[in-house]
C-alpha cells in the first residue's frame, strides 16, 4: 500500500512527463485470459455485496416454500411419510436447489442488462477471449448462487437435517454444480435476447417448470406415465436426486423407508447411480456455456 | 502536433511520409434493409485528429464500429495501426481506444473500479496500473472522485471518466463517437480541452465523430459523410476555402433599396438575416470596396466572414447538417430499434 502510494505521488509531480509511465501490453498469453477471467468474476462478487436486497429477496420464495408450504402440508403428508420423518425434510433438498435457482439464472440475465447499458461493449471491444467473459460470468453466478445456497444450507436444522461435516460439504458441491449450469443455462438464453424485461418473463416461465418437474415436493415413483417421462427429461431432477440421495444417507432411517421416499432416478429399470446423474448436469453446463461462447463470438 | 499539421495540408495519403494508421478501402456495409456505408476510402496518419463529419444515420457509427471490429464489414477492407479488422481483432483491439456516444461504465462500481476492470481486460502491466490510474484520472480531473460509485457522476463527469479509461492502455488510436453529444456547451469545451492536452500528451491518433460543425473546427481533417458516402475529405481550412465564398454583411439606412440596388449594379442576391443584409461574394475584402464606391445607400457597418463548415457541408450536400438529420429521422429509427434490438 505504501510503495503504491509512493508511486502515485511521484507519477503526480511528473505528470507533464508522459514517457515515465511505459504502458507495455504483453502478447496474449493464457495469464491474460486467467486475469480476464478473474477480473469478470470478482466484478459479479462486487455487485452482489452491493446488492443486499437482491440477497434477501431471492431467499423468501424457499423460505415460502420449506416453513409455509412445509409447515401446512406436514399434517396432510404425515400419512404418507414413515413414523419420525417430516415433510419438510422430505422437500428440504429441493428447496435446497430452488434456493440457487433464480440467482443463478438472473445472475446471467445481468448480461443482458449489460447489453442494454452499454457495459456489455467494454467487455466485446477488449482484447480477450470471448470464452474468458463467459466462464468469468459463468463462476461469478456459481459464485454468488452457492453462496446463497450455503445461507439457507444454515437453516437445515429446522427441517431436521443434521449437521454434518461431509453432508454439508457434499451439498454445497452439488450446489456449485447446480448454480454453474444453471448460470449457463442462463447466459445461452441471454446471448439471444436482447431485453430484460423478455429475459426475466422467458426464465420465469422456464424455471417453474423446471423447478416442478424436478420431484422436488414429490418422490419419483409411483408417478403418472406421463409425468414420470418428463421427470426424467428435467435437468433439475439429476441434481435434486443426488441431493436428496446425500440428506436421506444422514437421516438413519430403515432402508424400506428411504427406497420409499428416495428411491434414486430411474431410467426403465436402470437406477441413474449418483456420478453419472451428476455428470449429465456437469456436461449441461458445460454445453450451454460453449454455445453461449460460441454466440458471444459472433459479430454483427 | 507539427506532423498532424504537415498531415493535414493534403487530402491524397499516397505522397506523405507519414505512416497510415488507419487506412480504408472500398468498405461497405449492408444491414438488411439499408446500406449504412456505401464504399468509402481513407487513411488517417499517425498523430492526426482525423473527423468524421455528417448527420446523424449517415454512417458515422457504423464505421467506427468496424474499425472497432464491433461489427463486420459487407465488403472492402479497413486495417488499423497495421492490422485488419477482420482477421486480426485482437490486435486491432490491443490497439484502440473507445469512446462511444452512450454510457460503457458500470454505474453500480466506482470509478477506479471500472478503471481495473479495463487494466485486467487489457493486460496492462499490474506495477504500471496504480500510476497509470493515477495519471490519467489527474489528466479528466476525477482522481479525488475515485472511490465514488459512478451512478453519482453527472452525464459530463461519466464521459470524463470513459476518456480516462480509453486511454489508460495506452492506445495508439483513440476512437470518440459523439464525444460530446448530449452535454451542456461548458462541458463540451471542457471535454474539447481535455482531447486538446492529450495531443500535446500522448503518441496518439485520434478519430472522432461529429456532428457539430465547431467542434470539426479542432480536427486536422475532416471528413464529409453523406448517405453512407464520403463526400469530401480534407483540412477545415482547405475545405472552408473551397466553397469559396465569403459572407458579407451590412447595416443600412434602408435595406430593401440596398437589397434593389445590390442585384442591379452587382448580380447579387441578398436577403436580410439577424437584421442585416446578407450575402454572397467570393472575395469579401476586395469587394467591400467597390460596395462604398458604388452603392448609393449609406452603410453604417459592415462584416465579412468566412465560410464555416456549415457552408462547407452545405455546398458538398446542398442541405444544413440540420435538415439532413430532419430526413434522416426515419432511417434513425429503425437504425435505433436495430440498436435496442441488436446484437451489440
Amino acid at each position: 500500500m505504501v510503495t503504491q502510494v509512493a508511486v502515485a505521488a511521484e507519477a503526480d509531480t511528473e505528470a507533464a512527463l508522459v514517457a515515465e509511465i511505459r504502458v507495455a501490453l504483453p502478447e496474449h498469453g493464457l495469464g491474460h485470459d486467467l486475469r480476464a477471467v478473474n477480473i469478470v468474476w470478482r466484478r459479479e462478487l462486487i455487485r452482489f455485496r452491493t446488492d443486499r436486497l437482491r440477497a434477501v429477496t431471492s431467499l423468501i420464495q424457499p423460505f415460502l416454500f420449506l416453513f409455509v408450504l412445509g409447515t401446512g402440508l406436514s399434517s396432510l403428508a404425515r400419512r404418507g411419510m414413515p413414523a419420525g420423518v417430516d415433510f419438510k425434510t422430505f422437500i428440504y433438498p429441493g428447496v435446497l436447489a430452488m434456493s440457487v435457482l433464480f440467482t443463478a439464472v438472473f445472475s446471467a440475465g445481468s448480461i443482458v442488462w449489460d447489453r442494454e447499458f452499454g457495459f456489455l461493449r467494454e467487455m466485446l471491444v477488449a482484447p480477450v477471449r470471448r470464452a474468458s467473459l463467459v466462464i468469468g460470468k459463468c463462476l461469478g453466478g456459481a459464485t454468488i448462487a452457492t453462496f446463497q445456497g450455503i445461507v439457507f444450507l444454515a437453516l437445515a436444522w429446522f427441517a431436521h437435517v443434521p449437521y454434518n461435516a461431509v453432508l454439508l460439504l457434499t451439498l454445497i458441491g452439488e450446489l456449485l454444480l447446480l448454480s454453474f449450469t444453471l448460470t449457463a443455462f442462463g447466459l445461452m438464453m441471454a446471448a439471444r435476447i436482447k431485453q430484460f424485461q423478455s429475459f426475466m418473463a422467458l426464465t420465469q416461465m422456464l424455471v417453474m417448470p423446471l423447478f416442478f418437474l424436478s420431484g422436488a415436493l414429490y418422490p419419483l415413483n409411483g408417478l403418472p406415465a406421463w409425468l414420470s417421462a418428463l421427470t426424467r427429461i428435467d435437468p433439475l431432477t439429476y441434481i435434486v436426486g443426488p441431493m436428496r440421495h446425500a440428506v436421506f444417507g444422514y437421516l438413519n432411517l430403515p432402508a424400506r423407508d428411504t427406497q420409499r421416499l428416495a428411491p434414486g432416478i430411474t431410467w426403465g429399470s436402470w437406477v441413474v447411480p449418483v456420478g453419472v446423474s451428476l455428470g449429465i448436469v456437469a456436461v449441461m453446463g458445460l454445453v450451454m456455456m460453449a454455445i453461449a461462447i460460441a454466440e458471444f463470438r459472433k459479430t454483427e | 502536433m507539427m506532423a498532424a499539421t504537415q498531415a493535414g495540408t493534403g487530402s491524397d495519403a499516397g505522397d506523405r511520409l507519414l505512416p497510415a494508421v488507419i487506412s480504408v478501402s472500398s468498405l461497405t456495409k449492408r444491414y438488411e434493409d439499408v446500406e449504412a456505408v456505401r464504399g468509402i476510402d481513407f487513411e488517417v496518419v499517425r498523430g492526426e485528429t482525423f473527423g468524421f463529419l455528417g448527420p446523424n444515420g449517415a454512417g458515422k457509427t457504423t464505421t467506427i464500429k468496424i474499425l472497432c471490429t464491433l461489427a463486420s464489414a459487407t465488403s472492402g477492407s479497413a486495417k488499423v495501426a497495421g492490422h485488419d479488422t477482420r482477421t486480426e481483432q485482437d490486435e486491432v483491439r490491443r490497439n484502440i481506444g473507445l469512446v462511444f456516444q452512450d454510457t460503457t461504465l458500470d454505474t453500480y462500481l466506482t470509478a477506479e473500479q471500472n478503471l481495473r476492470f479495463h487494466a485486467a481486460l487489457y493486460a496492462v502491466p499490474k506495477a504500471v496500473i496504480a500510476p497509470r490510474t493515477r495519471q490519467v484520472l489527474d489528466m479528466v480531473g476525477l482522481w479525488d472522485r475515485k472511490d465514488n460509485l459512478v451512478s453519482t457522476f453527472s452525464g459530463g463527469m461519466q464521459r470524463r471518466l470513459e476518456i480516462a479509461r480509453g486511454l489508460l492502455h495506452a492506445p495508439h488510436v483513440l476512437f470518440l463517437d459523439e464525444p460530446t453529444v448530449g452535454l451542456d456547451p461548458q462541458t463540451r469545451s471542457s471535454i474539447w480541452k481535455y482531447i486538446n492536452d492529450l495531443k500535446g500528451r500522448e503518441d496518439i491518433t485520434i478519430f472522432l465523430t461529429t456532428h457539430y460543425m465547431d467542434e470539426a473546427e479542432n480536427c486536422d481533417r475532416i471528413a464529409i459523410i453523406d448517405h453512407g458516402k464520403i463526400v469530401a475529405i480534407d483540412t477545415p481550412e482547405a475545405l472552408k476555402a473551397s466553397v469559396g465564398k465569403d459572407r458579407v454583411q451590412i447595416q443600412t439606412a434602408d435595406d430593401a433599396t440596398a437589397i434593389a440596388a445590390l442585384a442591379e449594379s452587382f448580380g447579387i442576391e441578398a436577403a436580410v438575416h439577424d437584421g442585416a443584409v446578407t450575402f454572397s461574394v467570393a472575395s469579401g475584402e476586395e469587394f467591400v470596396p467597390r460596395l462604398f464606391a458604388e452603392l448609393t445607400v449609406p452603410i453604417r457597418s459592415v462584416s465579412v466572414s468566412r465560410p464555416s463548415l456549415d457552408d462547407v457541408f452545405m455546398s458538398y450536400t446542398g442541405s444544413t447538417i440540420r435538415d439532413a438529420e430532419a430526413s434522416v429521422t426515419d432511417v434513425m429509427r429503425r437504425r435505433a430499434a436495430r440498436w435496442r434490438g441488436g446484437r451489440r
